[in-house]
């Protein structure tokens, strides 16, 4: 019984011995390790160009800082929904496994990162207006999407056939990122009426210089994370199905050992 | 397609109406949260009328969930579902006929409703046009997501718990704009209500289409 190894990583080391079980190889790869070492590099660069080369803002103060977290994990958390309404489509229409992981990885990691965003928004809320939570449209929007995604996390958490979870979630995904733009619509619109400080949106910051860098650089970096976190998280979805496909045949191969067993009527 | 739609929202309210599910439990079910919300806030402060408007459209949110599970708790028995998918109907089909029947349930629930609001909450419906336009735009967008989500959660093995969590995030944007549109509609809160409305149609349009389109693999997927 051997595990198949999922896409871009190296075969599993040769000579283990066999029937020793799914000891799934790492999910990491030459490419990977440089993605990775690139994304810690750079998030020590971004702490420090963040936190103490750039100079605070004229209007937002030292708070300025938390928006080199905080726009690069919204951008990436939505590329994240976008992606899975993608795979979601691609998996109606191809119906590979392929598809279907990579829209629970990647919906997953969009979660993570949608969290973080939230707990960094309220950072600047209690810095700002002194309390956490207020029904800022940015952060209204993100809540009610964090939910919508954890429902869809919750579809892939029930079992049942693949086929079954595959075209369920896959309806979610897609249903869930048209949802965004009339979300953030209908919170706009809503939160118009009484206009205040937002995160990013009224209070435009005139960016120059170091500021510019260090809000590239988090967008980059973060980029750079999202896509480590997304490549292994989609290996080890894909190990965790051959596990499941490897236990199915054990449990198979034991039926039919016992079936040969009480057939063969071996004397007691 | 129509013919098709039309035969399976007769089914529907045909068996609801036989078996009188949503009469006798969700109708006293949404009268009772009315009530509910009377005890929870205090009536003599003000704050009920003030809320009206937003309390309405949470209890229709509430009493929509369990008309959608009620709606495909019936075709999940006995493998009705592949029966269908044996009439020949398209599934586009079977969906907008499920969603027609959805929503001439829920405005017979919104009739009683606002009959109830009027009577415990002393609200006054002024603002007619706006009123009945946005409630007909929200019901047809809630029944339209009401129905993929329904016919998903039906295929899970503990979907019905789930179908809350599914659907009422996704109905945000509904309960903000149906709100807002009374809002404007009972004279509360001035500036136009209409926005509000063709957002609610909006909406509607989306996913009605998107749901006749993810109709067929939700269907034929067993």
């Amino acid at each position: 019984m051997t595990v198949d190894n999922p896409p871009g990583t190296a075969r599993p080391a040769a000579g283990r011995p066999p029937g020793a079980g799914p000891v799934p190889a790492h999910t990491g790869s030459r490419a990977t390790r440089l993605l990775g070492i690139a994304s810690l590099v750079g998030m020590v660069a971004l702490v420090v160009f963040g936190l103490w080369l750039s100079p605070p803002d004229t209007q937002l103060g030292e708070t300025i800082r938390i928006l080199y977290m905080h726009v690069p994990t919204v951008s990436a958390a939505y590329l994240a929904f976008v992606i899975t309404a993608v795979a979601s489509v691609a998996y109606l229409w191809k119906r590979t496994e392929f598809w279907d992981l990579l829209a629970a990885s990647s919906a997953e990691i969009g979660v993570l990162f949608f969290g973080l965003t939230i707990f960094n928004g309220m950072l600047w809320g209690k810095i700002t207006w002194g309390v956490f939570w207020r029904w800022e449209p940015r952060l209204t929007t993100t809540a009610v999407l964090l939910l919508t995604y954890l429902g869809y996390l919750a579809v892939r958490q029930i079992p049942s056939d693949r086929r079954t979870r595959g075209t369920v979630s896959a309806v979610i995904g897609i249903m869930a990122v048209v949802n965004i733009p009339i979300t953030h619509k209908a919170v706009d619109w809503w939160r118009g009426l009484h206009q205040e400080k937002t995160i990013f949106g009224t209070v435009d910051p005139d960016m120059r210089g170091l500021q510019l860098f260090s809000a590239y650089l988090g967008l980059v970096v973060f980029l750079l994370l999202f896509a480590w976190l997304l490549i292994h998280r989609f290996r080890v979805a894909w190990l965790a199905e051959r596990v499941g496909d490897a236990d199915l045949d054990v449990a198979i191969a034991e039926r039919r050992a016992e079936g040969a067993q009480v057939g063969g009527g071996t004397p007691s | 397609m129509i013919r098709g739609a039309a035969l399976m929202a007769g089914k529907d309210l045909r068996l609801e109406w036989r078996s009188k599910v949503g009469i006798s439990q969700v109708l006293p079910f949404a009268v009772l949260v009315v009530l509910l919300f009377a005890f929870a806030l205090d009536p003599d402060r003000g704050v009920l009328e003030r809320a009206t408007s937003g309390l309405f459209w949470v209890v229709v949110l509430f009493s929509a969930v369990l008309t959608v599970q009620r709606s495909f708790a019936v075709e999940a028995e006995d493998g009705v579902l592949d029966a269908l998918r044996l009439t020949g109907l398209s599934p586009a089909a079977v969906y907008l006929g499920k969603v027609a029947a959805l929503v001439v349930q829920l405005l017979v629930l919104e009739a009683v409703l606002a009959l109830a609001v009027a009577v415990f909450y002393d609200t006054t419906f002024r603002g007619w046009p706006l009123v009945v336009g946005v409630t007909f735009a929200a019901t047809l967008g809630i029944a339209g997501a009401g129905a993929v989500y329904g016919a998903l959660a039906a295929r899970l093995r503990s979907g019905n718990t789930l179908l809350p969590l599914l659907l009422l995030p996704l109905l945000a944007p509904v309960l903000i704009s149906a709100t807002r549109g009374f809002e404007v509609g009972f004279g509360r809160e001035a500036g136009p209500g209409w926005p509000w409305a063709a957002l609610l149609g909006i909406f509607a349009v989306v996913y009605l289409t998107l749901g006749a389109a993810l109709f067929r693999p939700l269907l034929e997927d067993t």
